[in-house]
């Protein structure tokens, strides 16, 4: 199978040429060929100025029961006897989902003496009910067991929808849920929406962000989705109303084969770079380890995490669980610094998808500058003082 | 010991930059690589191979032309590789992958470990290691970096997650995806490059596999693409000039204006 071509439309221009990563479509005089090559990726179809290319349709077998299915379900979080940020905003999210069907909003909270609060803030965050399931074995996440609890509430009780964040823990287990249902799942989603006929529209980068894509579930049931935290608004309505429903399940559900020996948590505040509002990192312009000091100092003026690039990695100035970009972390902080980083591809794909990016480089062709809401072309060494001195100054600090 | 470490070719993004005006994905040449996930993985397992002997095949599905990549896994050492090619496994979601991959993993019968990256950098979903090792009935940790060999039937794990480090004992066989922090690939050696050149590498189709056309490629697939479209662009940059102090007067009134928590 092969992306589609309508003849009549093609102008035989050769963008969609151009734009095929696999190679597969071949201009000639009069025509346009797609070979085997074909990947059936979709960035021809975006590139097509006239509507002459398209995929052929998926998933074409059986539909399975749909109707019987109804609701939508987020699977709720927690570190440390915490709601997980990522669960307010995936409810919040829910909820406008949930009334455009017209269907409940439910969460799923498991673990080892769960605070009655946490189900409360729940609801507070726009669920209508909480499924809570509380036993021991449940005190260190594991996937096997985890996903087995999940597959045996949605087997029972069929919601349409469910959406969990795409957090270590979410990208780890969900997969295992979706695969144990034989439905679809999409990762690491950053936009959902839903159609009239109740499918999820899910939409998320790939190609490292440079590309979007809008992906559904037609014939399978629940339609699964993790989310990308920090994308979606978290809001809070005080005194809503809600259920708690606790669900005891057969023992089997709770027997695994993985045995967590150890769970050390980072000490290092700095490091927590999938939570940060705010990342400063540092790369190779900054010429020695000792001078990482510098970002330390302005990462820690502004509540910030350290980030780095593969370049100072590799120097070995810092820890590889500092490093940003495609063969490190993806990251999404609503501000982003990086200082001294040229801004290779490997680098930006894992951060440009921040809210405000700020480029501080002496280069001023460095391809960071592509990315950066603010570009600054300075000297770090004389910039970062300064700015860390500005400051200061606001917060009545001397310097 | 036998380990399967799954690869997957993907577009060289070295070849690949963006647009500044556009933000779109500019190519030149279309060259492919191995996802430099997977060669993490590789090394894994030629680690394992090295300290204490194992059998390594490399398997990937994809068009004829990923057999290249699987050669190239020879000329690190690996023993063995297959290639799954088979018209009907084009347009495969992570569902039909990994159908397609835990089929020829079952066929070879005699797997204690199998290796996966942790994502391939071109869908970037790290969903098809998991939905592997649950159609295999076999337990998994994710995002590895660093495995621990037991006794001759349990492994250790330690996982690097948002929040820190785990240590989880797993028996085999079992499925693990790696990170950066296993170790850097090594580099081919002579004898192994020409062992490369010469070796076999079969194919399983369908048939091979024993998979109905239908459930596996595009036709197998749960999901579906409905739209694909190029990220809204950024407003324009702006270019903050003057003496350094001018500069940070200029950068820090325009965080305080975008609100950023902590300034
Ligand atoms: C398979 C693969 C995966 C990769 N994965 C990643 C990844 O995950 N993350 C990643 O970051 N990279 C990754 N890379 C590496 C990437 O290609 C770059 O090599 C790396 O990001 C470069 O780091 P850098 O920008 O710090 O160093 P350099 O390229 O050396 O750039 C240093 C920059 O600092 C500037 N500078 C120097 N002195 C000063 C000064 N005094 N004041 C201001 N500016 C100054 C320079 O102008 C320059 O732009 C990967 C590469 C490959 C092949
Ligand atoms: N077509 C494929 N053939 C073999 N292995 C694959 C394939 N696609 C993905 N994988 C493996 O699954 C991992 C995760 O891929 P993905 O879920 O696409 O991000 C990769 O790092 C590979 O180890």
């Amino acid at each position: 199978m092969k992306a589609l071509i309508d003849k009549k439309k093609c102008t035989v221009c050769g963008v969609c040429s151009d734009a095929c990563p696999a190679g597969a479509i071949e201009l000639s005089e009069d025509h346009v060929e797609i070979s085997d090559d074909c990947t059936l990726c979709g960035i021809c179809v975006d590139t097509c100025e006239f509507g002459a290319l398209s995929l052929p349709k998926a998933g074409t077998g059986p539909a399975d029961d749909l109707e019987s299915y109804r609701g939508i379900w987020v699977y709720a979080e927690w570190r440390e006897g915490e709601v997980h940020r990522v669960s307010h905003e995936l409810l919040s999210a829910g909820r406008k989902l949930a009334d455009k069907r017209g269907v409940e909003l439910c969460a799923v909270l498991l673990g080892s003496g769960l605070q009655a609060s946490m189900s409360q803030e729940l609801i507070s965050y726009g669920a209508d009910t909480v499924f809570v399931v509380d036993r021991p074995e449940l005190a260190h996440f594991s996937d096997e067991i985890y996903s087995k609890i999940v597959v045996e509430l949605i087997r029972r009780k069929k919601p349409e929808i469910l959406l969990a964040g795409a957090t270590s823990t979410g990208r780890s287990f969900i997969p295992r849920v979706a695969a144990s249902l034989k439905t679809g799942l999409t990762a690491d989603c950053t936009e959902l929406d839903m159609s009239d006929e109740g499918l999820l529209l899910q939409t998320r980068p790939a190609f490292g962000g440079n590309i979007m894509a809008t992906i559904v579930c037609p014939n399978r049931r629940p339609q699964m989705a993790t989310v990308r935290p920090k994308v979606m608004k978290p809001v809070k309505r005080d005194g809503r109303q809600g259920r708690i429903e606790s669900v005891s399940l057969p023992e089997e559900c709770f027997a695994g084969r993985i045995e967590v020996l150890e769970v050390i948590p980072e000490k290092d505040q700095t490091a927590r770079l999938t939570e940060a509002d705010v990342i400063v990192s540092g790369g190779r312009g900054l010429r020695k380890g000792e001078n990482f000091s510098l970002i330390e100092e302005l990462a820690g003026l502004v509540n910030g995490a350290v980030g780095a690039s593969r370049g100072a990695v590799e120097e070995g100035w810092i820890p590889p669980s500092h490093q940003v970009g495609q063969t490190g972390r993806t990251v999404a902080p609503t501000l982003y610094m990086a200082v001294g980083i040229a801004g290779a591809i490997q680098h930006l794909v894992g951060m440009q998808g921040s809210q405000v990016i700020v480029a501080v480089n002496k280069d001023p062709h460095a391809p960071i500058f592509d990315v950066a809401t603010y570009g600054v072309v300075a000297d770090l060494f004389d910039f970062v003082p300064a700015f860390v001195k500005r400051i200061r100054r606001e917060r009545g600090e001397g310097a | 010991m036998h380990i399967v470490v799954c690869i997957k070719q993907v577009p060289d993004t070295k070849n690949v930059r963006i647009d500044p005006d556009t933000h779109t994905l500019v190519r030149q040449g279309v060259e492919s690589i191995i996802n430099p996930f997977d060669l993490f993985a590789v090394e894994a397992a030629l680690q394992i191979k090295d300290s204490m002997g194992a059998r390594v095949t490399t398997i990937t599905m994809g068009p004829p032309q990923a057999t290249e990549a699987l050669r190239d896994t020879l000329a690190l050492g690996v023993d063995d590789a297959v290639l799954l090619c088979d018209r009907a496994f084009a347009g495969a979601d992570t569902w039909a992958t990994s159908t397609t991959v835990s089929a020829a993993i079952r066929k070879m019968g005699d797997v204690d470990i199998v290796l996966c990256g942790k994502q391939a950098v071109d869908g970037d979903t790290a969903q098809v290691g998991p939905e592997v090792a649950t159609l295999l009935d076999i337990p998994y940790a994710t995002f590895v970096k660093k495995i621990e060999m037991l006794d001759g039937s349990h492994l250790k794990a330690v996982r690097q997650t948002d929040d820190g480090v785990e240590v989880w004992k797993l028996p085999m066989p079992s499925l693990l995806t790696v990170i950066k922090e296993i170790g850097e690939p090594r580099v081919p050696s002579l004898r192994n490059k020409m062992r490369a050149k010469k070796a076999e590498i079969p194919n399983w189709g369908a048939a091979d596999l024993g998979l109905d056309p239908d459930s596996v490629g595009l036709r197998g697939s749960f999901t579906q693409v409905v739209r694909v479209f190029s990220p809204p662009r950024r407003s324009n940059r702006i270019q903050i000039e003057g003496s350094v102090e001018e500069q940070a007067e200029q950068l820090f009134q325009y965080l305080k204006n975008c609100r950023v928590p902590g300034l």
